[in-house]
């Protein structure tokens, strides 16, 4: 599984850091990294909680 | 599960993603939405930022993925009056809605201001028809009187100072913001107003809202006069649970639930800023006016309600942002501490980071224009981190961000 950031409706909110801090990180320009773009198994629970939780809907995942 | 009912009523964020939840979860018997507006699902937060800037606010998701997608009927337009939970139905003025499972999220509304009735001109900041009416005050160059130094108040004098126009804000506390972030932190944030050119008088109540039809001036309880073309309250919500009234909820200042958003009436549960639940994460009973736990909790009262024998807790660390200027506000946690310290940074200048501790427990974190830091501390509470471990990230990243 993928991770696809939506770039122009993410915000840097920063809920999927906290929610999945191994995937995401808002870094020192307020901006949102990917950590990585393929999801492990330990941590795909985290990632489907980030992109129910980001207010802009900017996360999804493909296979 | 076919032939079962779920009925959510309250058409909004939580309500939206509980109908989501819902059909994900594999519930394939009805669905209905109830909404007392008239329009589709919409989302607030842009409502007092960039839709007063003049951008669009669409819709979550439009009628068809409603309908066609996810097999929602809709009745929007008129409230939900009367709840009998012994017959198990929501009624809607003549219709009859019946349930075998009910998320309530019907939110909060927005406290009026007394006595101003009859004049145009003077608003509250909730919905998508009350942002239109501000826009367009805005737009014609009103001279904008803003009551309540609020995140809400504090966003609609951003919008008004961003195109130039005199505001002022009126809070009749003497510090701002004091229950949602204490006093220190409160006099912080409000510092951002003297700076970007807006009024700002605490300590002082509004008299009278004056005008022939239309507002023309707000007299203030210490005898000034303030001319206005547009009066904004932004002086609280409460939660929407008149309809409830007789339906015997336990209602204390919202919706009373247990961890798992069960209101202790079969089949009943609530979610968003009408629910007061009981966050283990605190263990304490919480009503949150949130977007983030609005969301999430509207997720979790859906699958709840239709699978009660497996209700699982909602346990969280609040969160809130708000963007005033050019700066943006972060809170995570709770602001009832005994102790404050700014770790980062400088309370009076453009960037900080506030701890907020209870007992020997980190338990809430401000950041202002603080997006790197602010999760890495919900992080921390998430996990029940000491004041001391906070204070020792704190130096780490301070550390860190010198060599780097
Ligand atoms: C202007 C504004 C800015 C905000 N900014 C932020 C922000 O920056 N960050 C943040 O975290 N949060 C913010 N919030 C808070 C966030 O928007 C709310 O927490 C969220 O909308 C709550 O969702 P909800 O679905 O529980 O309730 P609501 O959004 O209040 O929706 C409840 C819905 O139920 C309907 N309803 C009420 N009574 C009935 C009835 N009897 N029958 C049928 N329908 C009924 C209402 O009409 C409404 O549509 C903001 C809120 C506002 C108003
Ligand atoms: S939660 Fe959404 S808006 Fe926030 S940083 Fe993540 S992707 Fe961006």
């Amino acid at each position: 599984m993928k991770i696809i950031v939506d770039r122009s409706a993410c915000t840097g909110l920063g809920i999927c850091e906290s929610l999945a801090p191994n995937c995401f990180e808002v870094d020192d320009a307020g901006d949102l990294i990917l950590l990585t773009e393929t999801v492990s198994e330990e941590d795909l629970e985290g990632v489907r909680q980030a992109i129910e939780g980001c207010p802009t809907e900017a996360l999804r995942l493909e296979s | 599960m076919s032939g079962r009912r779920l009925v959510v009523v309250g058409a909004s964020l939580a309500g939206l993603r509980a109908v989501e939840a819902a059909r994900k979860s594999g519930f394939d018997g009805s669905v209905v939405l109830i909404g007392a507006e008239p329009h589709l699902p919409y989302d607030r937060p842009p409502l007092s930022k960039a839709f007063l800037d003049g951008a669009d606010l669409p819709a979550f998701r439009t009628e068809e993925v409603l309908r066609d997608e996810l097999g929602v009927r809709l009745a929007l337009g008129a409230p939900a009056t009367a709840l009998d939970t012994a017959a198990r139905v929501v009624r809607a003025g003549e219709r009859e809605f019946g349930y075998d499972a009910l998320v309530i999220a019907t939110g909060a509304a927005a406290r009026t201001l007394p006595g101003t009735g009859g004049l145009t001109g003077v608003h509250t900041l909730r919905t998508r028809d009350d942002a239109l009416a501000v826009r367009s005050a805005l737009d014609d160059g009103a001279r904008t009187v803003v009551v309540g130094a609020g995140f809400i108040g504090s966003e609609v004098a951003s919008a008004a100072r961003k195109r130039g126009l005199d505001v002022t804000i009126v809070e009749a506390l003497p510090t701002p913001l004091v229950r949602a972030v204490g006093a220190a932190m409160g006099r912080a944030c409000a510092a951002l107003h003297a700076r970007n050119g807006t009024t700002l008088r605490c300590g002082t109540g509004v008299a009278a809202v004056e005008g022939d039809g239309r507002v023309e001036r707000v007299r203030l309880t210490d005898g000034t006069v303030l001319p206005a073309d547009l009066v904004v309250a932004g002086i609280g919500a409460v939660p929407a649970t008149g309809w409830l009234a007789g339906a015997g909820l336990p209602l204390d200042d919202g919706v009373v639930c247990d961890e798992t958003l069960f209101t202790g009436v079969p089949g009943v549960y609530a979610a968003g800023d009408v629910a007061r639940w009981h966050n283990p994460a605190f263990g304490r009973p919480m009503r949150l006016e949130h977007w983030t736990s609005a969301a999430e909790q509207g997720a979790v009262a859906a699958r709840n309600a239709l699978d009660p024998a497996n209700a699982k807790p909602y346990s969280t660390v609040p969160y809130f942002w708000s963007d005033w200027y050019d700066s943006r506000i972060q809170f995570v946690g709770v602001p009832a501490a005994e102790e404050v310290r700014v770790v980062d940074g400088d309370p009076g200048g453009h960037r900080f980071v506030a701890l907020y501790r209870e007992g020997d427990r980190l338990a809430g974190a401000l950041t202002l224009n603080g997006q790197p830091q602010i999760m890495k501390y919900r992080a921390l509470i998430m996990r029940g981190a000491s004041w001391a471990d906070g204070l020792e990230f704190a130096d780490r990243r301070r550390a860190a961000l010198k060599t780097a």
